[in-house]
């Protein structure tokens, strides 16, 4: 399988990607572990491919202390994340769902930036970034701009950015020390895209979780904010009976497609027991377990 | 479309060629560059038999365009052995029968061989979650692990 016929460019800066950008039925060539193979399939024939690989400004991981945030190139693969202390230390989430995406070899091209703005339910970064009230860096022909990744999923393969934008980082706030995470995945295999999957990240205060966030993946048109979860949660001493209740609220936003993992029925039954598990491994963390 | 004009290190050798920007790395490696060794298995990134080197790191070459490798550094299969003696991972392959059809092994042999370039020391665990983007319908994997456990013991020697 070889893809259709393209133009293929290749810039050293961001400013020549967003002009070349401007040129209708122009592709971004992050990672390509989702492009390409959808090319091949002619699901995808863009005129024109920009790969991006080369530009220095889109990789590295920097903290930002004046907002504490940390600040991701948007080309930081998932092998870069997994190996970074700084993500590991202060964002141990984000590691965490890269370690459970694919395999070596894809998570040595694949990228942080690629899955965070590909639009298919089934990436796993999108829920982690709302869970973690992350926000994206959107670079156009009007300049930058910067939108929340909660509410920038819109429907399959439909987001809040614009053809002729390309993402160039991901901002994370680090959450506050003394907290707990957790990403919960179900998959049949390795390389396989979430059954259904859970991101948690809570602090505990005394023994009340002070501050909750709990999002889904691959159980709906988008990734899904479990606000609701997430607010049972909050102010509460964290229990079993309390867990069930999230975990029931976390299904009731659930609206997965029928496919090969599952019926509706079965893949939000799993949506409900991630989220258990989730809770469950974030308050145990967040204890020093 | 035109073609480009690329060049790029293979098994330690300065090589060039022309391709189509729509060309995948194993096409080349294979058609234009004769290095059959690298195989094309499932092209969906799925199965891990097209796995090489890029620049010190693993790829699946179904999955990244010829034109990506200009200017980088790339190993094949071909590059393990040198001046006829077996690499001591594809000795371990045939000591350990971790091989039957053979088909996804220079996958297997290209992964492993990185693998212990990180890791030198692996355990079993560790062996099957770096090995975990390279399928093998024959074997099982036991007769993998221990193949390349054979490898780590020997190379440590």
């Amino acid at each position: 399988m070889i893809p259709g016929a393209f133009d293929y460019r290749c810039p050293k800066t961001v400013d020549e990607a967003v002009k070349l950008l401007a040129t209708p039925d122009s592709r971004i060539l992050a990672g390509g572990h989702s492009l390409l193979p959808m090319m091949k399939l002619r699901f995808a024939e863009p005129a024109r491919l920009i790969d991006i690989n080369r530009i220095e400004e889109l990789k590295g991981i920097t903290e930002e202390r004046d907002r504490d945030a940390i600040r991701i190139g948007a080309m930081t693969t998932e092998a870069e994340l997994i190996a970074s202390p700084l993500i590991n230390a202060r964002v141990p989430l984000l590691a965490e769902a890269a370690r459970q995406i694919a395999d070596p070899q894809v998570r040595n091209r694949g990228t942080l930036g690629g899955d965070a703005v590909h639009g298919d339910p089934g990436n796993d970064h999108p829920a982690v970034l709302i869970a973690l009230g992350a926000s994206y860096v959107l670079r156009g022909p009007k300049g930058e701009r910067s939108v929340a990744a909660d509410g920038f999923y819109l429907g399959t393969f439909m987001t809040q950015m614009a053809a002729e934008e390309i993402l160039t980082a991901v901002v994370v706030p680090v959450p506050p020390a003394g907290g707990g995470h957790a990403y919960c995945k179900l998959k049949r295999k390795t390389g396989d895209y979430a059954t259904a999957a859970a991101a948690v990240q809570l602090h505990l205060s005394g023994g009340i979780c002070s501050r909750a966030a709990v999002a889904l993946t691959n159980v709906g048109p988008t990734p899904l904010n479990a606000s609701a979860a997430a607010a049972l949660l909050t102010g509460k001493r964290i229990d079993e009976a309390l867990i069930e209740q999230a975990a029931q609220a976390a299904m009731a936003i659930c609206d997965p497609a029928e496919d090969l993992r599952g019926d509706r029925e079965y893949r939000t039954a799993m949506a409900g027991e991630m989220t258990r598990r989730a809770i469950r491994l974030a308050v145990s963390r967040a204890q020093g377990g | 479309m035109a073609k480009q004009h690329i060049s790029f290190t293979l098994n330690g050798e300065a090589v060039e060629t022309l391709v189509e920007p729509r060309e995948l790395l194993i096409h080349t490696l294979r058609e234009r560059l004769n290095l059959t060794g690298s195989h094309i298995g499932c092209e969906t990134s799925h199965c891990g038999a097209c796995t090489v080197d890029l620049d010190g790191r693993s790829v699946k070459s179904c999955t990244v365009l010829a034109v990506q490798a200009d200017g980088a550094n790339v190993m094949t299969v071909e590059g393990l052995a040198k001046d006829g003696q077996l690499h001591p991972l594809q000795e371990g392959f045939m000591q350990e029968h971790g091989l039957q059809c053979g088909f996804c092994t220079p996958g297997m042999l290209m992964r492993a061989w990185r693998l212990l370039q990180e890791n030198p020391n692996p355990s079993d665990e560790e062996i099957r979650s770096g090995m975990s983007g390279n399928l093998c319908r024959c074997t099982g994997y036991q007769n993998i692990v221990k193949a390349i456990q054979y490898a780590a013991k020997k190379l440590a020697a």
